[in-house]
Protein backbone atom coordinates (compact mmCIF):
# COMPACT_ATOMS: atom_id res chain seq x y z
CA UNK A 1 0.00 0.00 0.00
CA UNK A 2 1.16 3.31 -0.92
CA UNK A 3 2.02 6.12 1.95
CA UNK A 4 -1.44 7.92 0.93
CA UNK A 5 -3.29 4.76 1.31
CA UNK A 6 -2.02 3.83 4.34
CA UNK A 7 -2.74 7.45 5.79
CA UNK A 8 -6.23 7.20 4.51
CA UNK A 9 -6.81 3.94 6.01
CA UNK A 10 -5.35 5.32 9.85
CA UNK A 11 -7.86 8.05 9.20
CA UNK A 12 -11.03 5.59 8.37
CA UNK A 13 -9.91 2.83 11.02
CA UNK A 14 -9.58 5.66 13.67
CA UNK A 15 -13.05 8.20 13.57
CA UNK A 16 -16.10 6.34 12.92
CA UNK A 17 -17.41 8.77 10.64
CA UNK A 18 -14.86 10.27 7.97
CA UNK A 19 -15.53 13.08 5.77
CA UNK A 20 -13.22 14.02 2.72
CA UNK A 21 -14.41 17.22 1.95
CA UNK A 22 -13.33 20.50 0.59
CA UNK A 23 -12.71 23.34 3.10
CA UNK A 24 -13.24 22.66 6.75
CA UNK A 25 -16.59 21.28 8.37
CA UNK A 26 -17.24 24.86 9.47
CA UNK A 27 -15.99 26.55 5.95
CA UNK A 28 -17.28 24.20 3.29
CA UNK A 29 -15.71 25.75 -0.28
CA UNK A 30 -17.65 23.93 -2.36
CA UNK A 31 -21.59 23.28 -2.32
CA UNK A 32 -21.40 19.61 -2.58
CA UNK A 33 -19.30 19.42 0.43
CA UNK A 34 -21.70 21.81 2.21
CA UNK A 35 -24.15 19.79 1.52
CA UNK A 36 -22.67 16.56 3.09
CA UNK A 37 -22.13 18.54 6.24
CA UNK A 38 -25.17 19.88 6.47
CA UNK A 39 -27.08 16.27 6.53
CA UNK A 40 -24.63 15.12 9.33
CA UNK A 41 -25.58 18.02 11.14
CA UNK A 42 -28.46 17.92 10.90
CA UNK A 43 -28.88 14.44 12.41
CA UNK A 44 -26.43 15.73 14.71
CA UNK A 45 -23.58 13.00 13.70
CA UNK A 46 -19.94 13.55 14.79
CA UNK A 47 -17.63 13.59 12.32
CA UNK A 48 -14.04 14.13 11.05
CA UNK A 49 -13.51 16.73 8.13
CA UNK A 50 -10.47 16.55 6.08
CA UNK A 51 -9.59 19.04 3.70
CA UNK A 52 -8.51 17.78 0.45
CA UNK A 53 -7.62 21.19 -0.30
CA UNK A 54 -4.92 21.11 2.34
CA UNK A 55 -2.96 18.40 0.45
CA UNK A 56 -2.62 17.57 -3.32
CA UNK A 57 -1.75 14.37 -2.55
CA UNK A 58 -4.94 13.24 -1.34
CA UNK A 59 -6.92 15.06 -2.85
CA UNK A 60 -5.71 12.09 -5.39
CA UNK A 61 -5.21 10.04 -3.60
CA UNK A 62 -8.45 9.43 -1.84
CA UNK A 63 -10.00 9.45 -5.17
CA UNK A 64 -7.95 6.35 -6.16
CA UNK A 65 -8.29 4.61 -2.56
CA UNK A 66 -12.13 4.72 -2.79
CA UNK A 67 -12.04 4.13 -6.58
CA UNK A 68 -14.30 7.19 -6.69
CA UNK A 69 -13.56 10.43 -8.73
CA UNK A 70 -15.36 13.21 -6.91
CA UNK A 71 -15.31 15.07 -3.55
CA UNK A 72 -17.19 14.43 -0.64
CA UNK A 73 -16.47 10.77 0.33
CA UNK A 74 -18.37 9.83 3.06
CA UNK A 75 -16.71 6.80 5.07
CA UNK A 76 -18.57 5.23 8.16
CA UNK A 77 -16.71 2.62 10.74
CA UNK A 78 -14.20 1.78 7.55
CA UNK A 79 -16.90 1.48 5.00
CA UNK A 80 -17.58 4.09 1.75
CA UNK A 81 -20.56 5.18 1.69
CA UNK A 82 -20.95 7.71 -1.00
CA UNK A 83 -20.26 11.26 -2.32
CA UNK A 84 -23.08 13.79 -2.11
CA UNK A 85 -26.00 12.41 -4.46
CA UNK A 86 -25.97 9.25 -2.24
CA UNK A 87 -25.69 11.06 1.21
CA UNK A 88 -28.64 13.34 0.16
CA UNK A 89 -30.76 10.15 -1.37
CA UNK A 90 -29.97 8.12 1.37
CA UNK A 91 -30.77 10.84 4.31
CA UNK A 92 -34.33 11.43 2.33
CA UNK A 93 -35.26 8.06 2.38
CA UNK A 94 -34.28 7.21 5.90
CA UNK A 95 -31.66 4.82 4.91
CA UNK A 96 -28.76 7.31 6.04
CA UNK A 97 -30.11 6.78 10.08
CA UNK A 98 -30.51 3.01 9.94
CA UNK A 99 -26.96 3.01 8.41
CA UNK A 100 -25.46 5.26 11.15
CA UNK A 101 -27.42 3.16 14.05
CA UNK A 102 -27.12 -0.58 13.15
CA UNK A 103 -23.48 0.70 12.83
CA UNK A 104 -23.53 1.84 16.70
CA UNK A 105 -23.58 5.52 15.47
CA UNK A 106 -25.04 8.22 17.81
CA UNK A 107 -27.71 10.03 15.65
CA UNK A 108 -29.14 12.88 17.65
CA UNK A 109 -31.45 14.95 14.98
CA UNK A 110 -31.23 18.63 15.73
CA UNK B 1 -19.39 17.96 -30.34
CA UNK B 2 -20.33 19.71 -26.93
CA UNK B 3 -19.33 18.13 -23.84
CA UNK B 4 -23.35 17.12 -22.98
CA UNK B 5 -23.88 16.00 -26.44
CA UNK B 6 -20.36 13.81 -25.59
CA UNK B 7 -21.84 12.35 -22.53
CA UNK B 8 -25.23 11.71 -24.01
CA UNK B 9 -23.36 9.65 -26.78
CA UNK B 10 -21.30 7.75 -24.40
CA UNK B 11 -24.20 6.51 -22.20
CA UNK B 12 -26.83 5.47 -24.60
CA UNK B 13 -24.28 3.44 -26.45
CA UNK B 14 -23.49 1.49 -23.77
CA UNK B 15 -26.29 1.33 -21.76
CA UNK B 16 -30.05 0.66 -22.26
CA UNK B 17 -31.64 3.71 -21.36
CA UNK B 18 -35.00 4.60 -20.72
CA UNK B 19 -34.95 8.04 -20.38
CA UNK B 20 -31.85 10.30 -19.65
CA UNK B 21 -31.39 13.91 -18.91
CA UNK B 22 -28.86 16.38 -18.58
CA UNK B 23 -28.78 19.29 -17.09
CA UNK B 24 -25.80 22.16 -17.35
CA UNK B 25 -25.86 23.55 -14.23
CA UNK B 26 -22.28 25.12 -14.71
CA UNK B 27 -24.39 29.13 -14.74
CA UNK B 28 -25.06 28.21 -11.38
CA UNK B 29 -21.29 28.01 -10.66
CA UNK B 30 -19.65 30.61 -12.48
CA UNK B 31 -16.24 31.75 -11.05
CA UNK B 32 -15.85 28.97 -8.68
CA UNK B 33 -12.85 26.52 -8.76
CA UNK B 34 -13.40 24.66 -11.98
CA UNK B 35 -15.50 26.45 -13.88
CA UNK B 36 -14.82 27.01 -17.26
CA UNK B 37 -15.62 30.28 -19.17
CA UNK B 38 -17.37 28.77 -21.44
CA UNK B 39 -19.08 26.57 -19.68
CA UNK B 40 -19.96 22.89 -19.50
CA UNK B 41 -18.05 22.26 -16.33
CA UNK B 42 -21.23 21.03 -14.02
CA UNK B 43 -23.61 18.84 -15.13
CA UNK B 44 -26.87 17.28 -13.10
CA UNK B 45 -27.32 14.10 -14.98
CA UNK B 46 -30.76 11.34 -14.38
CA UNK B 47 -30.27 8.14 -15.74
CA UNK B 48 -33.45 6.00 -16.02
CA UNK B 49 -32.04 2.44 -17.09
CA UNK B 50 -32.87 -1.57 -15.52
CA UNK B 51 -29.25 -2.34 -15.69
CA UNK B 52 -28.96 -0.63 -12.35
CA UNK B 53 -31.43 -3.50 -11.03
CA UNK B 54 -29.92 -5.53 -7.99
CA UNK B 55 -26.73 -2.92 -7.80
CA UNK B 56 -26.17 -0.39 -4.73
CA UNK B 57 -25.91 3.26 -5.61
CA UNK B 58 -21.94 2.77 -5.04
CA UNK B 59 -21.57 0.48 -7.92
CA UNK B 60 -24.78 2.20 -10.08
CA UNK B 61 -22.47 5.66 -10.18
CA UNK B 62 -19.05 3.64 -10.66
CA UNK B 63 -20.65 2.48 -13.41
CA UNK B 64 -21.32 5.79 -14.63
CA UNK B 65 -18.37 7.45 -13.52
CA UNK B 66 -16.45 4.93 -15.15
CA UNK B 67 -18.14 5.43 -18.67
CA UNK B 68 -17.59 9.17 -18.60
CA UNK B 69 -14.10 8.69 -16.69
CA UNK B 70 -12.37 10.69 -20.04
CA UNK B 71 -14.57 13.62 -19.31
CA UNK B 72 -14.29 13.86 -15.51
CA UNK B 73 -10.71 14.14 -16.21
CA UNK B 74 -10.90 16.94 -18.28
CA UNK B 75 -13.53 19.14 -18.97
CA UNK B 76 -15.89 18.03 -16.69
CA UNK B 77 -15.44 19.49 -12.58
CA UNK B 78 -19.01 18.53 -11.02
CA UNK B 79 -21.57 15.62 -12.45
CA UNK B 80 -24.33 15.35 -9.70
CA UNK B 81 -25.88 11.47 -10.75
CA UNK B 82 -29.49 10.41 -10.34
CA UNK B 83 -29.45 6.92 -11.02
CA UNK B 84 -32.65 4.78 -11.54
CA UNK B 85 -34.56 1.72 -12.61
CA UNK B 86 -37.82 2.21 -14.48
CA UNK B 87 -39.42 0.92 -10.93
CA UNK B 88 -38.26 3.74 -9.26
CA UNK B 89 -38.49 6.23 -11.44
CA UNK B 90 -42.43 5.33 -11.51
CA UNK B 91 -42.84 5.72 -7.44
CA UNK B 92 -40.30 8.86 -8.04
CA UNK B 93 -42.70 10.37 -10.28
CA UNK B 94 -45.75 9.47 -8.69
CA UNK B 95 -47.67 11.75 -6.69
CA UNK B 96 -47.60 10.14 -2.88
Amino acid sequence: MSEIATQIKDEIDQSDVVLFMKGSPVMPQCGFSAMVVQVLSHLGIKFKGIDVLQDAELRQGIKDFSNWPTIPQLYVKGEFVGGCDIVREMFESGELMELMSSRGIDVRPQ
Amino acid sequence: MSVAARIRAKLEAALPIERLEIVDESHLHAGHAGARPEGESHFRLTIVSDTFAGKSRVERQRLVYDLLAEELASDVHALALSTRTRDEDETTRSPS
